[in-house]
């Protein structure tokens, strides 16, 4: 099985959620929208409060490059646009909407659950319909997937990779709609394929998701010959572009440039799910699918949430375990973010709510290095994080540069392996983002 | 919800592995080393092991409580690790107070006044044991063998055969002759060859704790296997060149201290190259120099020095041998 040549971990993967069917989270009393979904500027609210808006309705209007419409998941009353809490505890706008019971859909979203395969737009419809969707790329950075169906002037995209990697422990979210929709991704495949022009898709699974391989690939292979899907040795951080790339087509993409430096564009399998439901069904992306998880109970679940349901709704719905104190994470263990604010709201990127106890996120007493060079050997940028960690401690900003600081992926492998328990990545992230706003800052050449 | 919740960055899980779990497994791939010297060499070999362990490990723990005024870092068993290495590289006769001031030499000097572990240039205990070789001459070379826990020390002569092989030379006899005198085979080189340091008995045993180490995955092959091959690539070109004057290369890489330094003393992780390609470039210099020190040096043995004189090296092959970078090739 194909994989990527440098570094890489072998985290307990504890998908424990794996067999646990995708449930349809039951709507709560209100939702509350967050108009910053992404990096960049957040959208601009259209409705003003006590506005009825229906499920669907567009709310929020991109503004700026890197910006996506948001639309509204249920149908109800705009109770008040103000700010709440995000995850980390940064106040950002929110559209808060009290739920009615009418459940009404704006007009034109086909809501049955018949699969249409027929592609009926052209490639600038495509981009255009998936541009007013809102849909975002749901592999972790939200980037919106009408600007990366859209290369620079100059750049042709070759190949469409769909990641299904999803390498990060406990997450089975993508797993279970490989299982459970893999024809719609398939589609969703196929139209981002016409949207960008180019021949060919591959679609990356990692080989501890065998059903999710054979479900896709046995129709891939019979109505769907363009498509190829290929398993990958499973090993983290598979799912990072630049490692998927490289284990997929051998093409290594250079520091600082981006996948369609070498003709690729790679969307997730989510992505692609939400991309079907935009363009056959006129489904803006109003709901996505999170794993509840954890080893310290026996919840597991796969469910389907309407964005903006609030955390803590979920966690007491579900009855889960509250221990007196405990790590709530967005997303996997490995590069997820600790949840400081539980009555935040949910995002169209979440992807899992994992519950670790003090004992299992427990850092350990930082020691000294022991020059193991385990960090070396796990780093998947073949980055050497004990020198940058070093430099960083010294702010050796041009060492920093020199060593490729800026080439980090923060995926975290590095201070995984760390026997003493040294904080790479903490003293890497930080001096990353220094170096990176130095070098935009500089004149292009 | 009424939880208290821990927040810090990603990851939020760690591998469970500790600087004291990785010195554990050292101490592990040394017992068969130790076992095989225990018994042959008897009850003096057992009290120098313990002797060098238990100090290093007092010594550690006195300075860092009492001078330096650290946080003592004993727990972590490296300098149990420099002990039991020390002991290994010192002859089976050498006497107490020999052994507990190598030991101070490798904790205080050589481990403690660079920053403890971690941030000495130099392997502690092979400064222990080169300190003493040079303070020491007669003692080190002391190759007598202590009563056994069968008594009478009948267990062959008391010179290693790499000096009698030098001293014959020297005086004009070829190698093979100088080997059949003294009734030398090479199975018994292999699984057990009396004359010596304590853990230079058995290189079998030595394999087995190699062997360990790396099924546990505390070291990686390269250096071992780069010191081993450049040794037997070296040797070879000089014995086929005069046979009379230079030994089989079998006989060179199984003699002396060559299978303990590249198994135990060349991979301790503080004074080795960080990346594989450097590691490599270590394990080719210390091959060439040990080689070179055997054929033309004064010394029997050269491996500490070899080893000794590349730790120098590895800040230099740190900065120069850097890892293969993504999108870089």
């Amino acid at each position: 099985m194909k994989t990527f040549s440098i570094g890489g971990i072998h985290p307990n993967d504890n998908k424990l959620a794996a067999n646990s069917p995708i449930e349809q989270f039951p709507l709560g009393e209100s939702v509350s929208i967050s108009l910053s979904q992404h990096l960049g500027a957040p959208a601009e609210p259209i409705v003003s409060k006590g506005e009825r808006v229906k499920c669907g309705q567009l709310i929020a209007k991109a503004s700026g490059f890197i910006s996506a419409n948001i639309h509204s998941s249920v149908s109800g009353v705009v109770k008040s646009i103000a700010p709440h809490p995000d995850i980390i505890g940064n106040m950002v706008p929110h559209i808060t909407i009290d739920v009615d019971s009418r459940q009404e859909w704006i007009d034109g979203v086909i809501e049955s659950n018949e699969i249409l395969r027929e592609i009926h737009l052209n490639p600038k419809e495509i981009i255009e319909r998936i541009a007013e969707m809102g849909i975002v790329g749901l592999g972790g950075a939200s980037f919106p997937t009408h600007i990366k169906l859209s290369p620079p002037p100059g750049k042709k995209a070759h190949f469409l990779i769909i990641n299904g990697a999803e390498c990060e422990p406990y997450i089975t979210s993508d797993y279970r709609i490989m299982v459970e929709h893999p024809e719609e991704i398939l589609i969703g495949a196929k139209i981002m394929m016409r949207a960008l022009g180019v021949p060919k898709c591959i679609i990356g699974i990692e080989g501890n998701k065998r059903p999710a391989i054979e479900a896709i690939d046995g129709i891939a292979s019979l109505k769907y010959p363009q498509i190829k899907v290929v398993p990958l040795k499973t090993r983290y951080p598979q799912g990072g572009e630049k490692q998927l790339i490289e284990a997929l087509l051998g093409r290594e993409v250079p520091s600082m440039a981006l996948p369609i430096d070498v003709g690729v564009v790679v969307q997730n399998v989510a992505t692609a799910l939400s991309v079907y439901e935009a363009v056959q069904k006129n489904r803006p992306l109003i709901e996505n699918f999170i794993t509840v998880t954890g080893t310290s109970h026996s919840i597991q679940k796969n469910l389907k949430v309407r964005v903006g349901t609030k955390i803590d709704s979920i966690i007491e719905k579900l009855e889960l375990p509250q221990e007196p104190l405990m790590k709530v994470i967005s997303g996997g263990p490995m590069m997820g973010k600790a949840i400081s604010r539980l009555e935040a709201t949910t995002l169209k990127s979440t992807s899992a709510l994992l519950f670790l106890t003090a004992k299992e996120s427990k850092r350990g007493e930082e020691s000294n290095c022991i020059r193991c060079s385990k960090c070396v050997e796990a780093c998947p940028m073949g980055l050497e994080p004990y020198l940058l960690n070093k430099l960083a401690r010294a702010n050796r900003d041009e060492d920093l540069e020199e060593n490729m600081v800026q080439d980090c992926i923060e995926c975290g492998s590095c201070s995984y392996v760390c026997p003493a328990n040294i904080p790479l990545l903490d003293t890497i992230r930080l001096s990353k983002s220094k170096i990176l706003k130095l070098l935009r800052s500089r004149p292009k050449k | 919800m009424n939880s208290k919740l821990l927040i810090s960055p990603a990851p939020h899980i760690h591998h469970n592995n500790s600087t004291q779990k990785i010195m554990l497994d050292v101490v592990i791939a040394l017992i068969p080393t130790i076992l095989v010297s225990i018994l042959f060499y008897g009850p003096s070999t057992l009290l120098i092991i313990a002797i060098a362990a238990v100090s290093a490990l007092a010594f550690e723990w006195f300075i860092q409580k009492y001078v330096a005024r650290t946080k003592v870092q004993i727990g972590d068993l490296s300098a149990l690790v420099t002990g039991l290495l020390l002991a290994l590289n010192l002859p089976p006769s050498s006497p107490w107070w020999l052994v507990l001031i190598g030991s101070f030499v490798a904790i205080a000097i050589a481990k403690l006044s660079f920053g403890g572990v971690g941030q000495n240039l130099f392997n502690p205990a092979l400064v222990g044991r080169v300190f003493l070789l040079i303070s020491f001459p007669v003692l080190m070379t002391d190759w007598s063998i202590p009563t056994s826990w069968f008594g009478g020390a009948d267990l062959s002569s008391g010179a290693t055969i790499l000096s009698i092989v030098k001293e014959g030379v020297k005086e004009g006899v070829a190698v093979d002759q100088i080997l059949s005198q003294h009734n030398f085979t090479f199975q018994e080189l292999f699984f057990l060859r009396v004359g010596g340091s304590v853990g230079e008995l058995s290189s079998l045993a030595i394999l087995i704790g190699f062997i360990y180490l790396l099924i546990r995955k505390v070291i990686k092959p390269h250096i071992t296997l780069s010191i081993l091959g450049t040794v037997i690539l070296l040797s070879a070109l000089f014995w086929w060149i005069e046979p009379a004057l230079y030994p089989h290369p079998l006989f060179v890489v199984f003699t002396g201290g060559i299978m303990l330094g590249s198994v135990f003393m060349a991979t301790d992780y503080v004074t080795s190259p960080m990346g594989k390609g450097g590691m490599v470039l270590f394990g080719i210099g210390i091959g060439v120099i040990t080689v070179l020190i055997r054929n033309f040096g004064v010394y029997p043995e050269g491996v500490s020095f070899a080893i000794l004189i590349m730790n120098a090296t590895v800040p230099l092959i740190n900065k120069y041998v850097k890892p293969k970078k993504f999108g870089r090739r």
